[in-house]
């Protein structure tokens, strides 16, 4: 199982090449993807999300950071323990080894926006900053997804029909319908 | 443009790549979910999940489980200071609802907060407010919440932040599909697919 996500996490990421227009460069790091969704009224929390590269030869830690929307920034881990869903902070902040690349999703590794002054607004993009140990503080900003969103991908439809081609192992249909002109 | 034309290619590449892993990957998710099914079955005996309870509305009056009797019910827990499963999770019971059509009112669906301290009935009514309003929202007091928490074997805990002025909450996050004579007959994980669920719900409510 680990393999397969591996695998299609590898894929996934090369796919989303496309998004480089919009990655920020901090030293050896590249952030990419930062986003967050619409939260529920009266929601005092709200989870960001976002791809860290480190091209460095060193590691890096993502230790904490700030946004406009909260009093608050923490660097949380969930997971899931025999049907108990867990959260903490990651103790010591969250390490991006030389040459790995750590996405920060729902479910998983997360910035925790804590006590929130404001709620986000899909299609209005959050700036905040991340500080990392090496790299410093960086400027980013959260583009905003509806509300239970699982990836910022959810409004992209064209990557999603692409998808479920493939998935129905029409590769060979995809070939002469979409690409034809090749 | 030749840069986009050989990025075309590698995409498709790339694509068919995970079309491979894809099926392969399907056919080892087919055996966890075999696993999955047989961990539900050999979940807390199925019977002695859940008794009577009283908890407090989201619009303030008193909710008697009594109530629920002769229908099924799906049963959750949770607070509304989770950032994640527990908004993710009332929204897809909204679709679920929503998919069920005409047949939605043979089926209720319960939201009991574990962190009643923070969720008063008047914050939870806001915060079930961008759902679907069907959905029961319960909080009382702690030991309300604590014994039927109990009941259903729901573990929870108070996560204290790192300068103690805040705190999170770990929870079960299963949802429990309860039949018409209160018996548990499935759960619902995040984890798996929607249709997964939406079946298990259209069998629950065709009971
Ligand atoms: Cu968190």
């Amino acid at each position: 199982m680990k393999m397969f996500s591996a695998l299609v996490m590898l894929a996934l990421t090369a796919l989303a090449v496309p998004a480089s227009a919009r990655d920020i460069t901090a030293g050896d790091l590249v952030i990419s993807n930062p986003w967050t969704r619409v939260t529920p009224p009266g929601a005092k929390v709200a989870g960001g999300f976002l791809t860290i590269t480190n091209n460095g030869k060193e590691a890096d830690r993502l230790i904490g950071g700030s946004a406009v929307i909260s009093h608050r920034l923490e660097v949380h881990e969930m997971s899931m323990e025999g049907g108990i869903m867990k959260m903490q902070e990651v103790a010591g902040g969250l390490e991006i080894k030389p040459g790995a690349t750590v996405v920060l999703k729902p479910g998983s590794y997360h910035v925790m926006f804590l006590d929130l002054k404001a709620s986000p607004v899909e299609g209005t993009p959050i700036t905040g900053t991340l500080k990392f140990e090496k790299a410093g503080e960086v400027t980013i900003a959260y583009d905003v997804a509806p509300l239970g969103a699982k990836s910022s991908e959810a409004g992209h439809e064209g990557m999603q029909h692409e998808m479920k081609s493939g998935a129905d192992g029409n590769m060979k249909k995809m070939h002469g319908g979409q690409h034809g002109h090749h | 443009m030749a840069t986009t034309e050989t990025f075309r290619k590698v995409r498709l590449v790339l694509w068919g790549a995970v079309a491979a892993v894809a099926l392969a990957g399907g056919a080892l998710l087919l055996g966890e979910a075999q696993r999955a099914q047989q961990a539900g079955s050999n979940l807390p005996a199925a019977a002695t999940i859940g008794a009577p309870f009283t908890l407090t509305r989201s619009d303030g009056t008193r909710f008697d489980s009594q109530s629920l009797a002769g229908k099924p019910y799906a049963i959750f827990f949770g607070f509304t200071n989770c950032p994640d499963i527990c908004p993710t999770t009332l929204l897809e019971m909204s679709n679920h609802l929503k998919q069920l059509g005409a047949n939605a009112d043979k089926l209720n669906v319960l939201f009991i907060s574990v962190d009643p301290s923070r969720d008063t009935p008047e914050h939870l009514k806001l915060y079930l407010s961008a759902f679907d309003d069907r959905i029961i929202g319960l909080t009382g007091t702690t030991d309300e919440v604590a014994a039927v928490a109990k009941s259903y074997r729901i573990v929870y805990e108070k996560v204290p932040s790192k300068d103690g002025s805040d705190y999170t909450m770990n929870h079960t996050a299963s949802v429990y599909l309860m039949n018409a004579n209160g018996r548990l007959v499935s759960t619902l994980s995040f984890q798996e697919p929607e249709e997964t669920r939406q079946r298990k719900i259209d069998n629950l409510v065709a009971g």
